[in-house]
């Protein structure tokens, strides 16, 4: 059986999957790949099930030695693979033997990426899910990103092919400029018509504190309406009475600083959500590092579910494009 | 003399120095070693030490303390005998 060695971590790499579904109202995340379509395009470069457990690695990419033969695939940022120090193409499958080393060059675009072996990272599930809670302590390996000397087993299964190219018309745009798209609410009655105004018509700008938690942005600030703070609120203008927080939600403590949450978030709290992120467009919020220039763009929900049923269509393309 | 520049791995935000009292950890025109580290770079609440990669005099930030830098950005330059 082929196991992968770490030699070096990289930043926070770990190990995700499709995500852990069904226990958010436990307090326990979906986890799982931060930009959902680029783990399905890794998984299906290696011949795996598009939601099989992969390495997601950010800004950074690990050292990691093969104990023997596999196929692999890097799909989602920028950040070239190399093998034995020999550069790879990102968005196709390649072979690695028995004693090779797979490191990374810096990243040059997006934030994330995922690398895919065929038969998957065969860690044990939790809760149904390989994925890493690392604020939880859970999943993954130990419920932690990666350290030297963690030691991986490969899953059994199909082997990979190698030499599969995802055509590039199916691979995401990364850009340092992004628009998100979102649906207003539900608490976006605490903001003015300014407020509002504001929050869709400024360029705001993501900071260093982006994290699989959370991703913080800067560049504004958000009028919101005078009132009495209802029985069980904070004093602070964005208090609401604690509620959950929906996956994507955007919340803006202060009325300074719009939080997107994403796939590890804290399930509730006392923050207004003045909208929240397109499931879809959660992938390039995945995509972005620190200082990408980001607008929010509201669609009502009947463009959501277009949008949404449009993006299940790319995926039933892009796999028909590599199990041909 | 050759010129090495020193380049963030990682996007976040530049430090010249370990702590706010402390002295920076690389001076223009000071001796630096291969493993010398010459700055942090803070990201998701984690600070990653930036060494010189090359052993000579450091010559040049490229950056102000606390800019933010993109990843394979030169933060310094290095020249190296």
């Amino acid at each position: 059986m082929t196991t992968i060695e770490v030699r070096k971590p990289g930043l926070s790499t770990t190990v995700q999957d499709g995500g852990r579904s069904g226990y958010y109202h436990l307090g326990i995340p979906p986890s799982g790949a931060l930009d959902q379509y680029s783990l399905a395009c890794a998984n299906a470069l290696v011949g795996n099930p598009g939601d099989a457990a992969v390495l997601e690695i950010v800004y950074m990419g690990p050292e990691l030695a093969f104990t023997g033969p596999a196929t692999v695939a890097v799909a989602g940022a920028t950040i070239a693979p190399k093998v034995n120090g020999d550069e790879r193409p990102v968005w196709e499958s390649f072979d690695v033997a028995e004693g090779d080393v797979l490191s990374f060059d810096y990243l040059k675009a997006g934030a994330r990426a995922y690398l895919a072996v065929a038969g998957g990272i065969d860690v044990e599930e939790k809760l149904g899910s390989r994925s890493t809670y690392a604020l939880g302590a859970l999943g993954g390996v130990e419920g932690r990103p990666l350290t030297e000397g963690d030691v991986l087993p490969v899953g059994s299964g199909p082997a990979g092919r190698a030499g599969l190219v995802l055509p590039v018309g199916l691979r995401p745009a990364l850009s340092k400029q992004v628009e998100v798209r979102v649906v207003m609410g539900l608490y976006d009655h605490r903001l003015t018509d300014r407020g509002r105004a504001a929050f869709l018509d400024t360029e705001w700008t993501l900071t260093p504190v982006a994290d699989r938690i959370g991703f913080r942005y800067t560049g504004g600030q958000l009028e919101t309406v005078d009132r009495e703070p209802p029985f069980g609120a904070g004093q602070d203008p964005s208090n609401i009475v604690d509620s959950p927080y929906p996956i994507g939600s955007i919340q803006v403590p202060g009325g300074v600083e719009p939080i997107v949450l994403h796939r590890d978030a804290v399930s509730g709290g006392g923050y207004m959500m003045v909208a929240t992120v397109l499931s879809g467009d959660l992938d390039v919020v995945a995509q972005s590092a620190p200082r990408t220039r980001t607008k929010f763009v509201e669609v009502d929900l009947d463009t959501a579910l277009r949008l949404r049923a449009e993006r299940k269509e790319r995926l039933v393309r892009m796999h028909a494009a590599l199990d041909g | 003399m050759p010129r090495h520049d020193v380049v963030s791995p990682i996007p976040g935000v530049f430090y010249r120095r370990p702590d706010p009292d402390s002295p920076p950890f690389a001076e223009d025109g000071g001796a630096v070693t291969d493993d010398s580290p010459i700055g942090l770079v803070e990201v998701m609440k984690s600070f990653h030490r930036i060494p010189a990669g090359a052993t000579g005099t450091l010559v040049e930030f490229l950056v102000e303390d606390e800019d933010e830098v993109d990843a394979g950005q030169p933060v310094a330059v290095v020249e190296t005998p």
